[in-house]
């Protein structure tokens, strides 16, 4: 007598499984959860459909601002209208194609380098042709380009600059100070810890009047450095000293080990350093470096207040014409989603080279 | 024996030895720095005399002749810089004492909800997070003062959400009790009652140590601090009467008003700190292990005190360090104010530059008070979190 053996799995019940599975483990698992989940849904049924209605359906896109004062939807036309003098600012009008090639050649080269694998010493001199070249466009006086003074650089060009070079600067100089903080010299390391300490204690706007106007009166009589400089000097010096600590947290997490290792191969300080400690370090701190960057990144916003046109600054002033006065939220929200772009495509990249610099440990 | 070679042994050069190297290294750099720091001086100097600019503190007792838009104390245009300058003090501290409350207890929340199993809550705790915290603090700044100026509508057709609470682009007024000497019998009593609070929890600490019977001191807490100055207001003939503000001419009269200076700045900076607040709670939250909350299950706590005995209390010492760097954060963020004519400190030492052309004090002033805000600050957070430490034993 053989006995048929039912060999079905038994289905869990469908409410547990699917959709209906998901909303009710994830939207109504409990009474409080419920009721959140139900406010929470009221409250974007009211908010999102008149948001759309706001930005999209009852807005205009390409009127002059009389039209836009008698609709009732956003006028994104203070954006589109005023896209050119948004982005370049007091730039000449007629050699505006010149940022926006160097800005095109900036942005090329970072997608390109985005690869750590594709570093080398080829891509380093390309770098240099490609900041020369960058120069040549913005600055002039060669090769036939009629010179722009640098008091006209502004808009997101002027951002970017104030970033980039602040970025690349402040990185070593950060490093420096760290290894200095952790120096067995005593009065180097106490001039190190001075420097980061006072820094990290005073806003960048201190910094920033500071460059305005205390710098000129260090300087011997007859000699000007240019407000631009000035201002990416003070960022610069600002954003090192966040650095410094940072790094310092990745050579004091190392274990001790490490160094004694380092030691006892005979290796001189600095080949210690650069060989041995600096590239475990700073590959432990990648997430807060990335974190530090964003920030400096956001802080170049804060040359609108020594009066440099950044991009935010020349928003402002198209705000200020009166044709325009009262679409602060469309320009803002154009120029916040700019800022958002950069800010999330950064700490993306840094997720990206965090598990690829993992994985290679593992092997 | 050896014969040895008297060419395989170089001679040794005071330069080899590391530590003349590094005495070396420190005086040359020592010297540079010097140097500099000389030359620097010197330049300021030869160019304030050159520009007729004065030194010195001396401008801190002269007539200040400009007049600032809210003032905690008692300033007019007549008084001295000095005073102008305390002005700009109590304002700074005003809006980053109010902002680091508020920005914690937003920032705890949203980092709670991030973490929350509920789905549509914590997407939208991290979708605030990752939008407020990659926007500059200053364009939500400017954001915010825009939206008061733009969307609100003038005060006599301001907004009233509640009786005697009115949105207008002069900002936010509401109704206050109107002066009787009950407030502040009712403030001391307030006072009274906290002392008294403290004294019977300790107290009740000590009895559950020594016999393990427990105090109803959350009960009788709550009891002591409503009911004292209740009482009081009931003593003195409990007074009801409001100052409600009314439109007169243009603008309100009576009440209380929060300039939208002050409210832009305040919501820009608490939305934006909030959100590095929260992923702050979260990671804190996160650190500790699931086998912490199991254990404190398993020894038979309640929920309620899992949560406060056992995982709380560990998280916040993961939390305070970051916690306090993100604090003061918000203190030298309110710098910002200058940007949208709040009259901080900032801005009143910057009008006091422009005035009296006395750059190298005014900066100096800028970075003494800046500095010992942070000093404070860390000094009180490093003896709380000292305090919460591991007790080792």
């Amino acid at each position: 007598m053989s006995v048929q053996v039912e060999n079905k799995a038994i289905k869990p019940p469908l409410t547990n499984i699917g959709v209906i599975g998901w909303i009710r483990h994830n939207l109504f698992n409990g009474y409080l959860n419920s009721l959140a989940t139900i406010l929470i849904f009221i409250l974007l049924i009211q908010l999102v459909p008149q948001f759309v209605q706001w930005a999209f359906i009852d807005s205009v896109w390409f009127t002059s601002g009389k039209e836009c004062h008698q609709v009732e939807g956003a006028c994104w036309s203070v954006v589109t209208q005023n896209i050119r003098f948004n982005i370049f600012g007091y730039y000449p009008y007629e050699h505006q194609w010149r940022p926006l090639v160097a800005m095109i050649i900036l942005v090329s080269m970072l997608i390109y380098s985005r690869d750590w694998k594709k570093w080398s010493r080829k891509l380093g001199y390309t770098w240099l042709v490609a900041l020369f070249s960058m120069g040549v466009l913005m600055k002039g006086g060669l090769f036939g380009l009629v010179s722009v003074e640098s008091t006209k650089w502004s808009g997101l060009p002027l951002t970017l600059l104030l970033s980039f070079f602040g970025i690349l600067a402040s990185y070593p100089l950060g490093v420096v100070l760290a290894l200095g903080r952790q120096s067995r010299l005593p009065i180097i390391k106490a001039f190190c810890v001075v420097y980061i300490e006072l820094i990290r204690g005073v806003p960048l706007i201190t910094l920033l009047f500071m460059s305005s106007v205390m710098f000129p009166l260090f300087l011997p009589e007859g000699v000007t450095i240019d407000k631009v400089l000035r201002a990416q000097t003070a960022i610069i010096l600002f954003t090192a000293a966040y650095i410094a600590e940072v790094v310092r947290g990745g050579l004091q997490a190392l274990d001790k080990g490490q160094y004694e290792a380092a030691e006892s191969l005979g290796l001189t300080y600095w080949q210690k350093m650069r060989l041995i400690i600096l590239p475990q370090a700073l590959k432990i701190v990648i997430p807060p470096t990335v974190g530090i960057l964003i920030s400096a990144f956001k802080d170049t916003s804060l040359v609108v207040i020594i009066a440099l046109y950044d991009i935010l600054n020349t928003t402002k002033s198209i705000l200020n014409v009166p044709e325009w006065t009262g679409f602060s939220t469309e320009a803002y929200l154009f120029v916040a989603a700019i800022y958002y772009f950069c800010c999330y495509s950064m700490s993306r990249y840094s997720k990206k080279i965090e598990k690829e610099l993992e994985y290679k440990a593992d092997t | 024996m050896v014969e040895i070679d008297k060419a395989t042994i170089r001679k040794t050069y005071f330069w080899n030895d590391e530590k003349t190297r590094g005495v070396i290294y420190q005086i040359l750099t020592a010297a540079a720095v010097a140097f500099i720091g000389y030359y620097l001086i010197s330049n300021v100097q030869e160019n304030m005399a050159k520009q007729a600019i004065a030194s010195g503190f001396g401008f801190l007792e002269r007539e200040a002749a400009f007049e600032i838009g809210e003032a905690p104390i008692a300033y007019s245009a007549a008084d001295t810089y000095g005073r102008a300058l305390l002005v700009g003090v109590l304002n700074t501290l005003k809006v980053s004492l109010v902002g680091m409350i508020l920005t914690t207890i937003l920032g705890t929340i949203v980092g709670i909800c991030t973490l929350s199993k509920n789905w549509l809550v914590a997407k939208l705790g991290k979708a605030y997070v990752e939008l407020f915290q990659n926007i500059p603090v200053l364009l939500q700044l400017f954001f915010f003062y825009a939206l008061f100026y733009e969307a609100f509508p003038g005060p006599r057709q301001a907004l009233s959400p509640l009786p005697g609470f009115f949105l207008s682009n002069r900002g936010i007024d509401f109704a206050v009790p109107s002066a009787h000497y009950a407030w502040s019998y009712m403030g001391w009593a307030f006072l009274v009652a906290c002392i008294v609070v403290v004294i019977i929890s300790r107290w009740a600490k000590k009895r559950q140590e020594r016999t393990g019977q427990q105090f109803p001191k959350v009960l009788v807490g709550v009891g002591l601090l409503l009911g004292l100055p209740l009482l009081t207001w009931i003593v003195c003939g409990s007074p009801t009467e409001m100052n409600v503000p009314t439109m007169k001419g243009f603008n309100f009269v009576g009440g209380r008003n929060i300039s939208p200076e002050f409210s832009a700045l305040l919501v820009g900076l608490v939305l934006y700190t909030a959100a590095f607040v929260a992923e702050i709670v979260r990671a804190g939250i996160q650190s500790i292990k699931k086998g912490q909350t199991e254990a404190a299950m398993s020894i038979g706590l309640r929920s309620r005190h899992v949560m406060s005995l056992v995982i709380f209390p560990q998280a916040l010492r993961v939390i305070v360090p970051p916690l306090t760097s993100q604090l003061l954060n918000l203190t030298k963020n309110s710098s910002l104010a200058v940007a949208i004519g709040y009259p901080d400190f900032v801005q009143v030492a910057g009008t006091t530059i422009n005035q009296t052309g006395q750059a190298v004090e005014g900066v100096a002033l800028m970075m003494v008070v800046y500095l010992s805000c942070s000093l404070a600050t860390s000094a009180f957070m490093n003896w709380y979190n000292k305090r919460i430490a591991i007790v080792e034993r």
